[in-house]
C-alpha cells in the first residue's frame, strides 16, 4: 500500500472548510449576471425606498400650510426639525433608512443560506460530501460563511450607493464603518446560522422558501429598520426590543449618523455577540445529529 | 480463506413502520465483485447508505475494513468510495472543479489532488472536458466523472449504487469497462447493486437476491442457476419409440425426463457433459438424434423464481420513482 501524505488536522479542518465555502460562492462571483443583479437589487431598494419614504418632506413648510391661520414659516420648519429629531435623532431620514436598509440587505441574504442544503440535499450533493470524512460542522458553517460573504458585499455596495444618493457624510469614519460591519457581520453570521439550522432537515425548498417567507418581513418591520420602535405598540416594542436586527441597526445608526443610542455600544454588540455565537454553536451541534443523507 | 472485506451482521433499517432492510447478514471478501439484486424499493440503496455511512441503521452492526460503520464512520468514509445512483457532481462547476473539492474534504495535499485527477481523468477519457461545466456533459460523461470522483481517495472498497440506470446498452457496456479498468488497477473490492440481471451475471462473482428487505439466497450466479434444478437439454428424435424415455431415464446424470408433444425435456447438473453422452447411447441404440438444445437457466430465471415477479415498480416509492426519472431524464439529455 502506498504511502499517504496527509494534510494536519487544523490545515484540513481549513482546507476543507474553504473549498465548501468556495464551491458556494463560485456560483456567484462566477456568474456575472448574477453577481450584477445581486448587487443592483440594492441599490433599485434603497433608490425606491429611500427616496419614496421622504418622510422629511411631509413637514416642511410647503406640506404643511393651514391658510386661516398663517403661521409663519419658520414655526413650520421648527416643528417639523423638532418632531423629526424626536422621532428619528436625525432630521434626515434618508440616511436613517440608509443604515435601516444596510441591515435590511444583510437579513435578506442571510435568509437564504438554508436553501442552497435543500438543493444539495434534492440533488444528491450532500450524500456525496457526507460520504467523505469532513467534519459535518464545516459543512454547515460553510453555507454560513458562503451567505455572511456574500450579504456583506452586498452592504458595502449599499453604502457606497447610499453615500452617493446624499446620505449623509458629516460623522462617517474608518473606525465607525468597521465597526458597523462587525456588527453587520454578526448580524449576517447569527441569521444565516439560523436559516441554516432550519433547513437541516428539510427536503423540499417549498417549505424553505416558505419558512423564510413568513420571517423576512415581520424580522424587518417588527425592527427599527424604517420606523423609530418607540411609537409601537408595546406588544411589538417588546419584539422589537430583542430583534438581532434592530441591535445592528443602534450600532450602525450611532456609529454612521451619530445617533444617540438608548443602552451603549458594548451592551448592543454583546447581545448580537451572543446571538451569532449561540445560533452557531446550536447549529454546529445538531449538524452532527441531523444532517443525514 | 480470503480476507473479509465487509463483514454484515442482522442489519436493519426502518422507517416509521416500513422495515426497509430486515436482518440481512452477509460477507464480501477481498477482491471480489458483490452484486445485490433486486427489484425497486428492494432496499438495495438503503443497505448501501448505511454501509456508507450515510444513515445509521436501526439495529444490527456492519464492519468494513475491520472498522465499524457506526463507531467508526469517519475511519470507514476515509477507505471507502462511493458511486451514487443519482448524478451528484455539482453542475455549476467544471468537472475539474468537483474532483479538486471532493479531494479537499478527503484531505489529500494539493500536489497528491493533480496527480491523482489528472490520472483519473485520463482514465475515463474526461481530460478534454475537464474545464467544461457539468451542466454540458453527457449522460455517460457524467457517470464516467462520478466514478472518477469516487475514486479520488483511492478506496479499498467501491459502492456502486446502480451505476449504469438509464443508460443505453453501449454506454454500459463502455461504464463498465472503466470500472473493471479501476478494479484492476487499485486493486479494490466493488459493492454493487443493480436490477440488470445480464449486468449481475456477467460481473459480478457472487450475487445476493433481496426482496422486501430480506436476503434470499447469496452465490455464485453458476450456484444459483444450479440451485433452481440445473441445466436443460430439449431433443427430439427420428426413429422414436415407447422405450426411448426409459433408456435415457436410467443413464447416468439425468435427474429428470419427460416427452413433451414430440420431444425429450432433460434436466441435469451438467448439460455440456450430459449431451454427447445421451448422443452416443441413442445411436448405439439405433436411435437418430433429429435436433438437440442445450438450456443453461438463465438469471432471469432464478430471479423470478426467488422474488416471484421480475419489476415491482409500481409498488416501490415515490420518491425512489422521482430519484430514478431524474437520473434517467439527466442521462438522456
Amino acid at each position: 500500500m502506498e504511502k499517504e501524505r496527509r494534510l494536519s488536522s487544523f490545515a484540513y479542518f481549513l482546507r476543507s472548510l474553504w473549498s465548501l465555502t468556495n464551491r458556494d460562492l463560485k456560483k456567484w462571483y462566477m456568474v456575472p449576471l448574477l453577481l450584477i443583479m445581486s448587487l443592483v437589487q440594492p441599490v433599485i431598494w434603497l433608490g425606491l425606498f429611500g427616496k419614496a419614504m421622504n418622510l422629511g418632506a411631509i413637514f416642511s413648510n410647503s406640506s404643511i400650510n393651514i391658510t386661516a391661520l398663517d403661521i409663519p414659516k419658520q414655526v413650520l420648519n421648527s416643528i417639523g426639525t423638532l418632531f423629526m429629531t424626536s422621532a428619528f435623532g436625525t432630521t434626515d431620514y434618508f440616511s436613517f433608512l440608509a443604515v435601516g436598509m444596510l441591515a435590511f440587505i444583510v437579513l435578506f441574504t442571510s435568509m437564504m443560506s438554508g436553501m442552497s442544503i435543500v438543493w444539495d440535499r434534492r440533488f444528491g450533493f450532500l450524500d456525496k460530501i457526507l460520504s467523505t470524512p469532513v467534519s459535518r460542522g464545516s459543512i454547515v458553517i460553510a453555507k454560513i460563511l458562503n451567505s455572511t460573504i456574500r450579504s456583506l458585499v452586498q452592504a458595502v455596495v449599499v453604502l457606497v450607493i447610499a453615500i452617493l444618493l446624499g446620505m449623509s457624510v458629516a460623522h462617517l469614519s474608518v473606525g465607525g464603518i468597521l465597526l458597523t460591519f462587525l456588527a453587520l457581520f454578526l448580524l449576517s453570521f447569527g441569521m444565516s446560522s439560523l436559516f441554516v439550522l432550519l433547513a437541516l432537515r428539510s427536503k423540499d425548498w417549498q417549505s424553505q422558501m416558505m419558512v423564510v417567507n413568513l420571517l423576512n418581513l415581520p424580522l424587518l418591520f417588527a425592527s427599527n429598520a424604517f420606523f423609530p420602535t418607540k411609537f409601537m405598540p408595546s406588544w411589538l416594542q417588546a419584539i422589537a426590543s430583542v430583534n438581532p436586527v434592530s441591535f445592528a441597526i443602534n450600532i450602525g445608526r450611532n456609529l454612521l449618523l451619530n445617533i444617540p443610542i438608548s443602552t451603549s455600544l458594548f451592551n448592543e454588540f454583546l447581545y448580537l455577540g451572543i446571538f451569532a455565537i449561540g445560533i452557531t454553536t446550536i447549529s454546529v451541534v445538531l449538524s452532527w445529529k441531523l444532517l443525514k443523507g | 480463506m480470503q480476507n473479509k472485506v465487509i463483514d454484515v451482521n442482522a442489519l436493519s433499517k426502518s422507517f416509521k413502520s416500513l422495515k426497509a432492510v430486515d436482518g440481512i447478514s452477509f460477507s464480501v471478501y477481498e477482491g471480489e465483485i458483490f452484486g445485490f439484486l433486486g427489484p425497486n424499493g428492494a432496499g438495495k440503496t438503503t443497505t448501501i447508505k448505511m454501509l456508507t455511512t450515510l444513515i445509521p441503521p436501526s439495529s444490527g452492526e456492519a464492519v468494513i475494513l475491520g472498522h465499524s460503520i457506526t463507531k467508526e464512520a469517519n475511519t470507514v468514509r476515509s477507505m471507502i468510495g462511493v458511486v451514487p445512483q443519482e448524478y451528484t457532481a455539482d453542475e455549476d462547476l467544471s468537472g475539474y472543479d468537483n474532483m479538486l473539492l471532493i479531494a479537499d474534504l478527503y484531505g489529500l495535499p494539493r500536489s497528491e489532488s493533480k496527480k491523482r485527477i489528472a490520472d483519473l481523468l485520463s482514465v475515463v477519457e474526461l481530460s478534454k472536458a475537464a474545464k467544461r461545466k457539468v451542466s454540458t456533459y453527457s449522460g455517460g460523461m457524467r457517470r464516467r466523472l462520478e466514478l472518477a470522483i469516487g475514486l479520488i481517495n483511492h478506496p479499498k472498497v467501491l459502492f456502486l449504487d446502480e451505476p449504469t440506470l438509464g443508460l443505453d446498452v453501449q454506454t454500459r457496456t463502455v461504464v463498465w469497462r472503466y470500472i473493471q479498468e479501476m478494479k484492476r488497477r487499485y486493486k479494490m473490492t466493488l459493492f454493487l447493486t443493480t436490477h440488470y440481471l445480464e449486468e449481475a451475471d456477467s460481473l459480478c462473482d457472487r450475487i445476493a437476491i433481496i426482496d422486501h428487505g430480506k436476503i434470499i439466497k447469496i452465490g455464485t450466479p453458476d450456484e444459483l442457476k444450479q440451485s433452481i434444478g440445473g441445466d436443460i437439454i430439449e431433443l427430439s428424435i427420428k426413429n422414436s419409440d415407447s422405450k426411448v424415455l426409459n433408456r435415457i431415464k436410467s443413464t447416468q446424470g439425468v435427474l429428470e425426463a419427460k416427452k413433451i408433444n414430440d420431444y425429450y425435456r432433460i434436466k441435469t447438473r451438467k448439460s455440456e457433459e450430459l449431451a454427447p453422452k445421451l448422443i452416443s447411447m441413442l445411436s448405439k441404440n439405433g436411435y437418430t438424434v433429429d435436433r438437440l438444445s442445450l438450456k443453461k437457466p438463465s438469471l432471469d430465471e432464478v430471479y423470478l423464481d426467488y422474488t416471484g415477479r421480475s419489476l415491482r415498480d409500481e409498488e416501490s416509492s415515490g420518491e425512489d420513482v422521482a430519484a430514478m426519472r431524474r437520473t434517467i431524464r439527466m442521462s438522456r439529455a
